[in-house]
């Protein structure tokens, strides 16, 4: 053994470089303050790894981006955790940058000679940010999406060359393909590449001019190994600790619904270490100039620029007499500034009700769309089709817009969001369940706002004279039959939620059918149902709710197989072309609660 | 390596070598948990299993496959599942068949047993020529030169006639390479 090492050392001279690596003179013995330089540099060997690994199953395009971290995060095996160690990795890379920027400012590290030392810290610094920005955009989700967007859109404010500039970022004039190429080879190849030679640079420069010793030295010298080495291995193990407890405490890093630009996304927010920026342009408003350029170029450019400029020019500052005093108030500025504009930004959102409920939609998307891709596989044209496609996802939104004017959904708007008019139209949650139905046929409620009551039903129709003399007048055994003739006519909607007990009451439905039929009941002297009767121009009752029924209703409720002239204000959607086919079908499907869910795929899974 | 160093002359060589061996599992242990977790997702495809295995597939009708024992090429379409993506009805390979006087057809999946190339039919020789190695196979699909790089004849298929006039495939596919017939799992 030791013959092929001797061999070795021969043939590369490796001892020499080990023991040059491990005896640097540390002086006044080994500190804990020191640790900093070392733990970021175990952060970016750990970045390099993951990302390695990560690229292996990422694929950059609009249609594949955030497919492929789907399949990792939920799919293949430890992609939730790899991924996880990479998002949280990159978070403590900054915080970690930070604490090594103050160590070297307090301690005076950046003075004579070694200004170009600090330099390429500073370049380091700006590149882990760039890796930041470029890295939250590659999962192309709704976050990702928008905060990146508002990032390469300040970047259109810069003078003169804005335009063109951001076209360059963005690889095209919209966000595509190529701007997730571009991205992805900044993240991947460029910025990790420039990184490696900053920090050979960086540690050759180190050596160079030995440690900067706090003073007053403690100890004697004493070599890098073991006892700074033991700090700075202590310091990594408390860095990856952290990292994979916060993964395994909230299950890897998060992954919205995919990016769609057709979708406003009110939760755009960048991540925490640029919530500060984020919250400087507020007081920036691209309408108003100073000095002759607009607002936003101060905020976003021209004041962060100062800002790096003044750190930057520490090592020169530096020599002047109060330089050092200078420099720490710069620090200190700075690093007060950064908190209390964080502190801002998010006491801002806490306080702000219409961001949380946006915040609680996109993690409801961003849950669905996963359950959605479990269940049905994604398209070749990407998982936002899912979405698209899915009446859970769309009925609400196309309820609140078409309809919640007039209906209501559980007394909201279908998203959730109150609605400042009395409703005047049947509230519509549960619409042709058996519920829904007793409600109707209920003297006490069909007037009530949550039937007829805000339409011209309400002050003259056979309907409310027929509940309200008829049925309010009922007997025991005419109360039982209504029963049996409610729940057959809910069994013709043959609605997915009902399914269970359509099935259990077949029986009392078959009664219920004969008995609505009946000359007994009335219903058949203005209804048809299952016959063809010329008088009874009401609704037709046959396949009542059902999602044929409903989308020839909402198509058309004026046709006489509804309402005919005695419509009351409802649009005829599809007459006049208000909403296509599938908008129809979407919102049939979600008013008869007939969406994929998952527990019906677990049913027929295991019989 | 052996030079005294500071730290040696201090301390007691005894607290130095404890020292040195919790800094070195240390550094063991943290070098080595990154790579770990990039392990698992690294071997991920081994727990993939092909999708072929299913039923048979519609290939054509007997229009459009001529009673002359001439083998024709067709394309396989069934549905796939590529990673995340769940394809409807694409290509997944192709197929000669032959029909002869009696109505009788059969199949050879058209990827050569030897490397994985798709053979082309030669009408004009009468054979199916492997374009990679030059593999000659005859129409039945056995080698027909004793050169053949081929380790195998070319992989027949199970073919099913239904209503009188649809060709339904067995559709697989075979690890090439191998003496014996075995399928890609």
């Amino acid at each position: 053994m030791k013959a092929l090492f001797d061999w070795l050392d021969n043939r590369t001279g490796y001892r020499r470089l080990v023991h040059e690596a491990l005896n640097e003179n540390v002086p006044g013995g080994a500190r804990w303050r020191y640790v900093w330089g070392s733990t970021l540099t175990f952060a970016f060997v750990m970045q390099v790894i993951t990302g390695c690994v990560l690229w292996m199953a990422y694929n950059p395009s609009n249609q594949t981006a955030w497919e492929s971290v789907y399949y990792i995060q939920h799919e293949m095996w430890g992609g939730w955790l790899l991924r996880g160690i990479h998002h949280y990795t990159a978070q403590f890379m900054t915080l970690l940058l930070v604490l090594h920027l103050m160590q070297v400012v307090i301690d005076g590290a950046y003075k004579a000679p070694r200004e170009v030392n600090f330099w390429t810290g500073i370049a380091l610094l700006m590149l882990v940010m760039a890796l930041s920005l470029t890295g939250y955009l590659l999962p192309w989700d709704q976050k990702g999406f928008w905060a990146s967007k508002v990032a390469t859109s300040i970047s259109a404010v810069t003078p003169v060359i804005g335009a063109d500039l951001q076209k360059l970022i963005i690889g095209g004039t919209e966000y595509g393909h190529h701007t997730l190429s571009r991205f992805f080879a900044l993240h991947a190849g460029v910025l990790p590449g420039l990184i490696i030679l900053l920090i050979v640079g960086h540690v050759y420069l180190f050596r160079r001019h030995g440690l900067t010793a706090k003073q007053p030295r403690r100890n004697r010298d004493v070599p890098f190994w073991p006892d700074q080495v033991f700090c700075d291995v202590v310091a990594c193990l408390a860095v990856l600790a952290a990292v994979v407890f916060l993964t395994f405490w909230t299950h890897g890093a998060e992954l919205g619904s995919p990016a769609d630009p057709a979708e406003q996304y009110e939760a755009a927010r960048p991540e925490w270490y640029f919530m500060f920026l984020f919250e400087l342009l507020k007081y920036f408003p691209a309408s108003k100039t100073f000095l002759g350029l607009n607002l936003e170029v101060w905020g976003a450019m021209i004041l962060p620029g100062l800002m790096v400029g003044l750190i930057v020019a520490m090592p020169l500052v530096g020599n002047w007499k109060l330089g050092h005093r200078f420099n720490l108030g710069v620090l200190a500025l700075g690093l007060g500034f950064f908190g209390v504009f964080t502190w801002l930004a998010y006491a801002k959102d806490g306080a702000n009700a219409s961001f949380q409920v946006a915040k609680v939609a996109a993690d409801r998307q961003a849950e669905r769309v996963v359950e959605l891709a479990r269940l049905k596989g994604i398209p070749a044209t990407g998982a936002l089709t899912l979405l698209r496609e899915d009446p859970l996802t769309q009925g609400p939104k196309l309820f609140a817009q078409h309809c919640a004017s007039c209906h209501r959904f559980d007394g909201h708007d279908g998203l959730g969001n109150p609605v400042k008019d009395p409703a005047s139209a049947p509230d519509l949650k549960g619409f042709a369940t058996r519920e829904w139905l007793t409600g109707f046929l209920d003297p006490e409620k069909i007037i009530s706002a949550h039937y007829y009551g805000g339409t011209k039903f309400a002050k003259s129709s056979k309907m409310v004279r027929f509940v309200q003399k008829d049925v309010a007048g009922y007997g025991a055994d005419q109360k039982a039959m209504l029963v049996k003739v409610l729940k057959a006519l809910s069994a013709e909607a043959a609605l997915p939620v009902q399914v269970v007990a359509d099935t259990a009451d077949a029986a009392v439905i078959t009664a219920g059918k004969a008995l609505l039929a009946h000359e007994d009941m009335r219903c058949t002297e203005c209804h048809k149902f299952h016959n063809t009767d010329e008088d009874a121009d009401a609704p037709n009752l046959t396949g009542y709710g059902s999602r044929d029924w409903l989308a020839a209703f909402i198509g058309n409720p004026a046709h006489e197989r509804f309402y005919g002239e005695r419509n009351d204000r409802m649009p005829a959607f599809a007459e006049e072309k208000t909403l296509d086919g599938q908008a129809i079908g979407l919102l049939t499907d979600w008013l008869r609660g007939d969406w994929v869910r998952a527990e019906d795929a677990a049913k027929t899974a295991s019989p | 390596m052996h030079d005294p160093s500071p730290t040696e002359a201090t301390n007691p060589p005894r607290r130095n070598f404890l020292k040195q061996t919790i800094t070195a599992i240390l550094s063991a242990v943290v070098g080595i948990v990154p790579g770990l977790a990039g392990l698992l997702v690294i071997f991920d495809p081994i727990k993939r299993k092909s999708a072929a295995p299913g039923g048979a597939l519609l290939v054509t009708r007997f229009a459009g496959l001529p009673a002359d024992g001439v083998p024709r090429r067709f394309q396989v379409f069934a549905d796939r599942v590529d990673a995340w993506n769940t394809y409807k009805n694409i290509a997944v390979g192709a197929v000669y068949l032959r029909r002869g006087q009696d109505n009788h057809v059969t199949a050879l999946n058209a990827s050569c047993p030897h490397a994985g190339c798709s053979v082309s039919y030669s009408g004009e020789k009468g054979h199916y020529l492997c374009p990679c190695h030059d593999s000659l196979f005859s129409l039945d699909g056995t080698i027909a030169n004793t050169s053949s790089p081929s380790p195998r004849a070319l992989d027949a298929l199970e073919v099913e006639v239904r209503n009188e006039n649809e060709v339904w495939v067995k559709f697989r596919n075979f690890q090439p390479g191998h003496k014996e017939k075995l399928p890609v799992v």
